[in-house]
């Protein structure tokens, strides 16, 4: 299927119908995801605040997420010199540091109640912060270079390099002491968390990342316009 | 809903996301609206 859609006119006449479609699945698993984390009881321990969790937890999957799809297309686009992977790497990265932002300002609103911080330097959100700020530095060097494709390469190695982080953000609440809870879904026995939380944490989770694929999509549809248009005005100048 | 002491922290945790989402959302549309008009028309006039 990548390679099928590695050619940009089929990858046109692809998300032309699944941007928008992605697009109605994550209102269709957000609105339930809402609506029943509203109604979730309040937590035993956290209060009302555990509702936080229902948009902190989608958003540091999401941003994670992103970085991965970015590195993957980082690496399509410096190893094979493919046009349509570095249109998706750069259309990725202010997505990406949006759903990071979300995950560290939203996790600060739930660390000031029950930690008593805003901030603390723990592993997991000095890990998060990094991540924040590679996406940051993705687009900063991606501006800061006149030459499309050299900025291209020098951008996929950063983002290469910079997918070191993912290992560290997932597991520094087990290589680290850290205030932050360690895994809470994803382990041995099954999720720590009670089925009415759960739920809508899962719609949302889903929910998250389909608007993500829908926004990727149509994003790195506006990118290849760009180009086009970009090659057109040189042909235009060259007559 | 009972928010108590917490509405402080909960409905600006809502707030910044749905704010950050509808700059998603406008952002990429804007762009891509942009974008194709700017394509379409400098296809159009590129055409002998």
């Amino acid at each position: 299927m990548i390679a099928a859609l590695a050619n940009p006119h089929r990858f046109m006449g692809f998300s032309r119908w699944a941007a928008p479609l992605l697009g109605a699945v994550a209102l269709l698993l957000i609105a339930p995801g809402l609506w029943l984390g509203f109604a979730a009881p309040p937590d035993y321990q956290q209060g009302t605040t555990v509702r936080i969790m229902f948009i902190h937890v989608p958003a540091a999957q999401t941003a994670m997420f992103v970085y991965a799809c970015l590195g993957g297309a980082s690496f399509f686009s410096l190893v094979f010199r493919h046009a349509l992977a570095d249109a998706a790497a750069r259309a990725a990265a202010p997505l990406g540091a949006a759903f990071t932002l979300l995950a560290l300002v939203t996790g600060s609103l739930w660390g000031r109640p029950m930690w008593g911080a805003w901030w603390v330097w723990d592993a997991r959100l000095t890990s998060v912060l990094l991540l924040f700020l590679l996406f940051l530095g993705y687009m900063a060097l991606r501006a800061a270079i006149d030459d499309e494709a050299r900025a291209a390469r020098a951008a996929a190695i950063l983002a290469l390099v910079g997918l070191i982080n993912l290992p560290i953000i997932y597991f520094s609440v087990d290589w680290w002491n850290s205030l932050h809870q360690g895994e809470s879904i994803f382990r041995p026995g099954g999720p720590a968390i009670a089925t009415v939380f759960l739920i809508p944490l899962g719609l949302m989770s889903f929910g998250y990342l389909a608007a993500f694929g829908a926004l990727w999509l149509q994003r790195t549809r506006a990118e290849i316009w760009r180009r086009r248009a970009q090659v057109a005005a040189v042909q235009a100048a060259g007559r | 809903m009972n928010y108590d002491k917490y509405a402080l922290f909960v409905w600006p945790a809502y707030a910044i996301t749905a704010l950050v989402f509808a700059w998603m959302v406008i952002d990429t549309l804007v762009r891509a609206g942009a974008w194709r008009r700017r394509a379409e028309k400098s296809e159009t006039d590129d055409r002998p």
